[in-house]
């Protein structure tokens, strides 16, 4: 009865968030409940209830066919190595650029750094497109300058993942390290003076200052990083996908997007699209608790 | 201050050496298509370096302007922006302040409704045919309402107010009469500039830069924004057949097709290389709001 009198003498902080709350359940939770075509054979006459039931069978459908093995080892390869490769460079470029002293040079060097974030894949790709093209683009005509061969970046599948994680490190690494200069500008100073004192160079100081300092903030970007390890952007590679890259670029979300919309087989592309977000859920969970364990820190 | 030694003299200089690369190889990319698009294509398709513009050749620019569907896509991106970030406004802003007040009941079970969709969602095909059924196909509604409002600067905003609203102020607007409504809208909103601009920023830049939702929610040409028109003309290549019409070679036609590229990609960049300087402070700080709470 209290709560409900404090509900009751609140209500207007409940209209502030009505808004908020009707587009989360309208467009967040209704797509969830709508999932349930996964399990169905879906057609827009019936309706989603109305359907009749398939039970597991377009999973299985899934699991047996014979894209599933090269969609899911693209899926894994691209956000593994993505998460890998791009995850340590901010914190190593942010570290180091803390080092400078002169407040100017910082700033500007990380206002150049970021502005690649506000670029649109679109653009990105448009941007790929030129600089690799492979008879007028400026890295082609590095390597015939200096006597190699001319290398089709964009059309190669077994470089559509080195061109993907490359200049998705060149857009967001001045990004990704704001969060890790704002946690290094917290360090105490004493500590540093004191390590000064005592001899300590620059490297060591970063290694045992530096470093211990952020490491919460590392955890959590981290375990956040995991968690969208199968949401990796599909846009690009949509964006970067063509016909001779496909072995290498064809992800389950572009897949999703191919035989749901295009070819709509909605059940099939659901089921798909659900298997994707369950191992995400997986191995966020999974790694939240694995670091609550060892690290200390997690998010919940 | 102690003299710095030798090993850490070679340190400090390592990292400006390496600094220096790397601002030189954001930039370069960036100014190379800019001076790239009026330059003599000759010149640009030769490859090598360019460090200023040579020979002047503003055809490009030319076809540029005389393309209509460039500009009915910057006129969509434009109104499909103002009108999507005014509507997260309206939605986030108020959330976020409900949900950094300690006495609304409910407060955890809300935040953890709020914080699932980070981290799962019913996926692309149930919120296609969510769209589909509730009749927005084709409309401007159908960018707008589906991102309505994001789960994570919705946490930010009320992260930005737990810490710049003290409970203090909101207890003495209880004592003289205040509402939540009152307080809200002459306490609340005037001391939070710097966050609505934050939001502002980082709504807007989402709806400019959007690709996929107007790819799969818009069938009619002159509804499409920007991005999309971009992607046809820069990475679909339609450029070659449709701006290019009157007669001449091949060769030619390739040719000026590669130079509008670059034009169409700076005339598409051009707003937010003019706000740039000035947005990009909000930027940092609202990035730093986020990462109080990790």
């Amino acid at each position: 009865m209290i709560r409900l009198g404090r509900i009751a003498k609140g209500w207007r902080l409940y209209v502030l968030l009505l808004p908020a709350l009707v587009y989360l359940i309208l467009f967040q939770y209704v797509p969830m409940y709508g999932v349930l075509i996964a399990f169905k054979d879906f057609n827009a006459i019936d309706g989603i209830l109305g359907s009749p039931w398939a039970g597991f069978i377009h999973f299985q459908e899934f699991f047996e066919s014979y894209v599933f093995k090269s969609l899911l080892t693209n899926t894994l390869k691209l956000s593994v190595f993505s998460l890998l490769i791009s995850f340590p460079i901010p914190i190593l470029f942010a570290l180091l650029l803390n080092q400078i002293r002169s407040r100017l040079t910082t700033r500007f060097v990380q206002t150049v750094t970021y502005a690649p974030y506000f670029i649109s894949t679109v653009v990105l790709v448009s941007m790929l497109n030129v600089f690799l093209a492979p008879s007028s683009g400026i890295i082609n005509n590095f390597i015939t300058f200096f006597g190699g061969e001319a290398v089709n970046f964009m059309a190669r599948a077994e470089w559509f993942r080195s061109v993907y994680i490359t200049s998705g490190i060149w857009q967001t690494m001045g990004f990704s390290a704001i969060i890790y200069m704002a946690a290094l500008s917290s360090v105490n100073p004493e500590l540093h003076e004191v390590a000064i004192v005592d001899g300590a160079s620059k490297l060591k100081r970063i290694r045992h200052i530096d470093i211990p300092s952020i490491m919460p903030t590392i955890v959590i970007m981290f375990i956040l990083g995991i968690g969208s390890i199968m949401s990796v952007g599909w846009e690009k590679a949509f964006l970067m996908q063509q016909g001779m890259n496909l072995t290498a670029s064809e992800i389950i979300s572009t897949y999703v997007y191919k035989i749901g919309l295009l070819n709509a087989q909605y059940s099939m592309a659901t089921a798909i699209g659900l298997f994707n977000s369950l191992i995400n859920f997986t191995l966020l969970i999974l790694s939240n608790s694995l670091s609550k364990r060892v690290m200390g820190s997690s998010l919940w | 201050m102690k003299a710095l030694t030798f090993n850490d003299r070679l340190f400090t200089v390592f990292i400006y050496i390496l600094m220096a690369f790397i601002t030189l190889s954001i930039l370069y990319p960036l100014y190379f298509i800019v001076i790239a698009s009026f330059t003599d294509p000759n010149i640009v398709n030769k490859g090598g370096i360019l460090l200023y513009p040579s020979k002047f050749y503003f055809d490009g620019y030319n076809k540029i302007f005389d393309y209509k569907p460039l500009w009915t896509g910057y006129a969509n991106s434009i109104l499909y922006t103002i009108c999507g970030t005014l509507v997260n406004l309206a939605v986030t802003i108020p959330a976020a302040y409900a949900l950094s007040r300690r006495d609304l009941a409910g407060r955890t079970p809300i935040m953890m409704l709020f914080v699932f969709t980070m981290f799962f969602s019913g996926g692309l095909i149930p919120s296609y045919l969510l769209i589909s059924k509730l009749g927005l196909l084709d409309s401007i509604w159908a960018l707008i309402l589906p991102t309505a409002a994001s789960v994570w600067n919705i946490i930010i905003t009320r992260t930005f107010f737990q810490s710049s609203i003290p409970d203090e102020m909101h207890e003495a607007a209880v004592v003289d009469g205040c509402t939540d409504f009152r307080f809200f809208f002459s306490m609340v909103l005037p001391l939070s500039k710097v966050i609505i601009a934050v939001m502002a920023l980082f709504y807007g830049i989402a709806h400019w830069n959007s690709f996929f939702e107007p790819l799969i929610y818009l069938t009619s040409d002159n509804k499409f924004p920007l991005q999309v028109i971009l992607r046809n003309l820069l990475i679909s290549n339609e450029v070659s057949n449709q701006m290019v019409l009157d007669p001449m070679s091949m060769a030619d036609r390739q040719r000026i097709a590669e130079q509008l590229k670059y034009g169409v990609i700076v005339a598409s960049c051009l707003p937010l290389l003019i706000a740039y300087p000035f947005i990009q402070k909000y930027f940092t700080q609202g990035v730093m709001i986020g990462s109080i709470k990790g």
